[in-house]
């Protein structure tokens, strides 16, 4: 081979899956947290995940330009975070809904109605029950996903609401649930 | 009648007890700390001086207790592996992930008595030499995550963590790790990896055994949150009273979780192996039986993976007559004692101890196209028995039970499932394969009828051939 940019040229360049933000700014608490968060370790690398919490606690999800500053706070390549991001279910690529609605499908939840609670939940916001993974509604409010057990068999269905478990959810909790939401969502 | 007995879960959900310290303080917290801080070298007959931490071990050994994650092995023998000779530093983490479908004892545990988990962590880490320590939180659990951190500030601010503890010259830190969403995270070499920020791709055993290369490539300790709690108790009652709760060789108490078609789902403590499967789902202050109208028809005995049971088996078990003899008597499958010994004789195992009933209005094969979609979906991907056949098992039971069954889908699930077990790095080749195996071999009459039915629709629909996959 002569050049070897006439081989490079045939590559096609990476789809990078994350979405971009580019008003991400990076606060001074924000900042003192991933401090802390380091010294929790004997090496830095190990507080990726624990960074990755904070990060998408804040802004709604992980973006590119939020995996460029975390790999460069823990001496790390982007890569090293960006495979976390692709392997780990909770680490959202996209922004989502306001509520995130995580409904278990698993076994003893499917038992107790689980299928029937998704799908209910699905109809009321107007979406595909069906569709392969996280489903948003149309005005941003709720983001709707079939998740894995969530420890809480005994009180099948269970369901999270953001960081809130609710358990042994009927239909008319959920439809309550979205009613509540939606008042205090604008 | 069999009762429940209330050992860790001794003051959880009693009126009045809170997760705070001051709660716990009020009803004998740390007192086991104290004492295992305060034992003094002692000399055995043979001239050797044990150590306060030498004898602790002993103790843990001696109790008899076992692993309450999934694998039921002893914990002293666990820490008796711990390399100490190496110079480097050994850790311990407690195992929070808990993940295996059906199981949720705890997050009983984290949410409303934190600090019996820490005490009995930092009694672990004096016995073990460990000065650094992590408890590995599953991301589900983002409420659990905040209710241990102010427990460890709430112990570190009065001298139970930290430098010095209680003026005893030790020196111990415990943080939390989330994990984020993966099953794999609770197997403990994946553990490992995810706490070193990598994927959890588990390792390669040998030479990765956590006790000589885990955390960093250093000596570590993995312990469930129910195995690290029971610590306390050893040490409180001592090992020869904890030795007498339970049944030989399945000592003290276990938490069971209780889920599916049983009127009173929920958390019960138990003696291990003084309460029958049957009572457990049965009696009026457990499961309180099935719903009216429905008889049971099948038992996942130890979590998602265990392998499951078809109501009416007998099985050959031994049993010590009164005249000492051992014998091979038969037992019906709600006579078994909830032990670790005697579902493994039966062929299945506890587990996690989680039990999932099932009432004759279950559709079996739909059941296990749930658990497979599950397993399919955590595969972590490093071993192509694993990632490829726990797709093709999910993939074509959506497909026999979207109506496209065939005869020899029995046959077919049973091959590929068998082709897993014990080709994998890690145990979550069996986890994936045993329930297709044992749903299969137990029900085959119905995969088979299924598969019947579908190819008499669809011939008589297309006027003959089986229909494409
Ligand atoms: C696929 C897989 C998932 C597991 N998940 C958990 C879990 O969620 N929690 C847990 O304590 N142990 C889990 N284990 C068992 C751990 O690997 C390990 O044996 C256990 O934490 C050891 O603690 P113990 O000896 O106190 O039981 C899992 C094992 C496998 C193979
Ligand atoms: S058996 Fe499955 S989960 Fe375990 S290492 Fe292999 S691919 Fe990963
Ligand atoms: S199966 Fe739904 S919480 Fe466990």
């Amino acid at each position: 081979m002569s050049d070897p940019r006439e081989f490079s040229s045939a590559v096609q360049p990476m789809v990078n899956p994350l979405a971009s933000s580019p008003q991400f700014h990076v606060s001074a608490e924000l900042e003192a947290e991933v401090q802390e968060l380091i010294s929790h370790y004997p090496e830095k690398r190990s507080a990726v995940l624990m960074v990755l919490h904070e990060v998408q606690e804040r802004f709604g999800f992980i973006s590119q330009e939020s995996v460029m500053w975390i790999s460069g706070k823990l001496d790390l390549q982007p890569i090293n975070v960006l495979e976390l991001v692709t392997f780990y279910p909770m680490f959202r690529q996209q922004p989502v809904g306001k509520y995130q609605v995580k409904i278990c499908r698993t076994l003893s939840c499917a038992l107790g109605g689980a299928y029937e609670l998704h799908e209910h939940v699905c109809n009321r916001l107007g979406l595909d029950a069906h569709a392969h993974g996280i489903q948003t509604s149309k005005d941003k409010m709720f983001s709707v996903e079939f998740v894995e057990c969530l420890a809480s068999c005994g009180t099948a269905p269970a369901m999270m609401v953001n960081e809130d478990f609710q358990e042994g959810v009927t239909t008319q909790n959920a439809d309550l649930m979205i009613h509540e939401c939606r008042k205090k969502g604008n | 009648m069999p009762q429940e007995f209330r050992l860790i879960l001794k003051n959880i959900d009693q009126s009045g007890f809170t997760n705070d310290l001051a709660c716990y303080l009020r009803h004998g917290g740390y007192v086991a700390l104290k004492q295992a801080l305060d034992l003094q070298p002692k000399s055995l007959p043979d001239g050797k001086v044990q150590t306060g931490p030498e004898q602790i071990r002993e103790e843990v050994k001696a109790s008899g207790l076992r692993g309450r994650g999934g694998a039921g092995f002893s914990a002293g023998l666990k820490w008796s592996f711990v390399d100490r000779r190496s110079g480097k530093p050994i850790y311990l983490i407690c195992n929070a992930d808990e993940s295996e479908p059906g199981t949720f004892k705890d997050r009983q545990i984290l949410h409303k008595d934190p600090h019996q988990l820490i005490e009995g962590m930092v009694i672990s880490c004096y016995a073990n030499d460990v000065k650094l320590a992590y408890i590995y939180v599953r991301g589900e659990f983002p409420e659990g995550a905040r209710i241990l951190k102010r427990a460890l500030e709430e112990a570190r601010a009065n001298g139970y963590l930290g430098k010095n503890i209680l003026g005893s010259g030790f020196d111990l830190d415990i943080f939390i790790h989330r994990g984020a969403g993966a099953y794999i995270c609770g197997e403990e070499t994946g553990l490992i990896e995810s706490l070193e920020g990598k994927r959890a791709y588990p390792r390669i055993k040998p030479p990765y055994f956590p006790a000589i290369l885990g955390l960093y490539m250093c000596p570590t300790i993995v312990n469930n949150v129910e195995t690290l709690c029971h610590v306390r108790h050893v040490i409180t009652m001592g090992a020869s009273a904890y030795a007498k709760l339970g049944t030989p060789n399945n000592t003290g108490t276990r938490i069971v979780s209780l889920s599916g078609h049983v009127k009173r789902p929920g958390y019960y403590e138990i003696e291990v192996g003084k309460v029958t499967l049957g009572e457990l789902i049965h009696a009026p202050n457990f499961g309180g039986g099935l719903r009216e109208g429905r008889s049971l028809k099948a038992i996942i005995p130890g979590g998602s993976s265990s392998k499951i049971f078809r109501a009416g088996e007998i099985f050959k078990l031994k049993r010590k007559g009164a005249d000492g003899l051992v014998t091979n008597v038969d037992v019906d499958l709600l006579d078994i004692p909830y032990d670790f010994d005697s579902l493994q004789a039966a062929g299945s195992m506890s587990g996690s101890s989680a039990i999932i009933v099932m009432d004759d209005s279950t559709d079996m094969v739909k059941a296990l196209a749930n658990l497979s979609e599950f397993y399919a979906h955590e595969s972590c991907g490093q071993c192509t028995p694993c990632r490829e056949g726990s797709l093709w098992m999910s993939k074509a039971l959506h497909r026999m039970t979207h109506g496209g069954a065939r005869k020899q889908d029995a046959d077919y699930l049973h091959k590929t499932a068998t082709n897993i077990q014990g080709r994998t790095i890690c145990a979550f080749g069996e986890a994936c394969a045993w329930p297709v195996i044992s749903f299969v071999n137990k029900f085959r009459d119905e995969f088979e009828a299924r598969g019947v039915e579908d190819e008499v629709r669809a011939a008589s629909q297309t006027g003959g051939g089986v229909p494409p996959i």
